[in-house]
């Protein structure tokens, strides 16, 4: 019986994370609209180019180095290296005449970040660098 | 056979878990130092002069320019080198066999950053420039050995010291 138990529970580990990688590109999150909760915030600022600023001098600060950057898109891509790879898109646009919307996810190794406590940490620097309250969004 | 049941429910349990480390987004109490380490101010001149002096840098130390964005300041450049001299490899090879020379690092990429920003509420007069490096080292299987960003403090001085002269105005420490 313990043999069987353990040939199962050796093939349930390797097999546990296969699925057709192709899905991957497509896929979406378990729940998209909490994730998209999870990684935006809006701060009371219209001025993106200065926004757009703050962010990557918030990134540098938490040890990233910049791959792109955009004004135009309104789009950040960094990654970190430290004994990881950790690469993050930062996007800024619009949300109302008063507010900007501040956008961000992150890819630990080869897996999307779902966990809301890196995003809070992300935000929470990001509010020092911006002098301003990052709010959360329904 | 107890061990080998554990062993697979252990590989059982572990087998997906990708945990991005607490800290990995949060300000850390070195931050501050290492701002200063990889940033200069400067007095004077243009943010677009400074940039273009940076890229000029940039080259003169054999980085490729891969991305710009003058718009924020920003400029990305990498280089490809050896990450071991061929006498050591030999030396490791003679010693210690084949596998021990291929599994020592072999190439390594290197990463420059430099973001030109204004000194708030001294815009259009004084900017901070911050380079930041890191670097990819592979073996000769190709295997990743090493992810990293560099603090070498003497890399940072020389990359300043050089752009200092490249602008012809002074940097200094913030």
């Amino acid at each position: 019986m313990l043999p069987r138990l353990c040939l199962l529970a050796a093939a349930l580990a390797i097999a546990g994370c296969a699925h057709n990688s192709t899905e991957s590109a497509l896929e979406v999150g378990a729940n998209q609209v909490q994730l998209r909760q999870i990684q935006s915030r809006a701060f009371d600022t219209t001025d993106k180019a200065k926004t757009l600023r703050t962010v990557i001098a918030t990134l540098q600060d938490l040890g990233f180095v910049i791959d792109k950057a955009d004004l135009e898109l309104g789009s950040i891509t960094a990654t970190k290296l430290d004994g990881y790879a950790l690469r993050m898109s930062v996007t800024v646009r619009p949300r109302n005449a008063k507010q900007l919307l501040v956008r961000a996810n992150a890819q630990y190794q080869e897996a999307a970040v779902t966990d809301p406590a890196p995003y809070q940490a992300f935000f929470g620097s990001l509010s020092k660098g911006m002098f301003l309250t990052a709010q959360n969004v329904d | 056979m107890r061990l080998l049941a554990l062993c697979c429910l252990s590989l059982l349990v572990v087998g997906c878990q990708t945990g991005i480390p607490e800290d990995a987004l949060a300000l850390k109490p070195d931050s501050l130092e290492r701002r200063q380490l990889e940033s200069r101010r400067f007095i004077g001149g243009k943010e677009a002069d400074i940039l273009a002096a940076c890229s000029g840098v940039g080259q003169d130390m054999g980085f490729t320019i891969d991305e710009s964005e003058t718009k924020l300041g920003v400029l990305v450049a990498s280089k490809t080198r050896e990450a071991s001299d061929a006498g050591s490899r030999f030396a490791m090879a003679v010693l210690f066999g084949a596998n021990a020379a291929n599994s020592m690092d072999k190439s390594q990429k290197i990463r420059l950053c430099i973001v030109v920003k204004p000194v708030a509420g001294k815009e259009g007069q004084e900017w901070v420039v911050r380079a930041t490096f890191q670097r990819m080292v592979w073996n000769s299987y190709g295997q990743l050995t090493r992810l990293e960003g560099l603090s070498e403090p003497e890399l940072y001085q020389q990359f300043f010291e050089k752009l200092s002269k490249s602008v012809f105005l002074e940097a200094q420490k913030i």
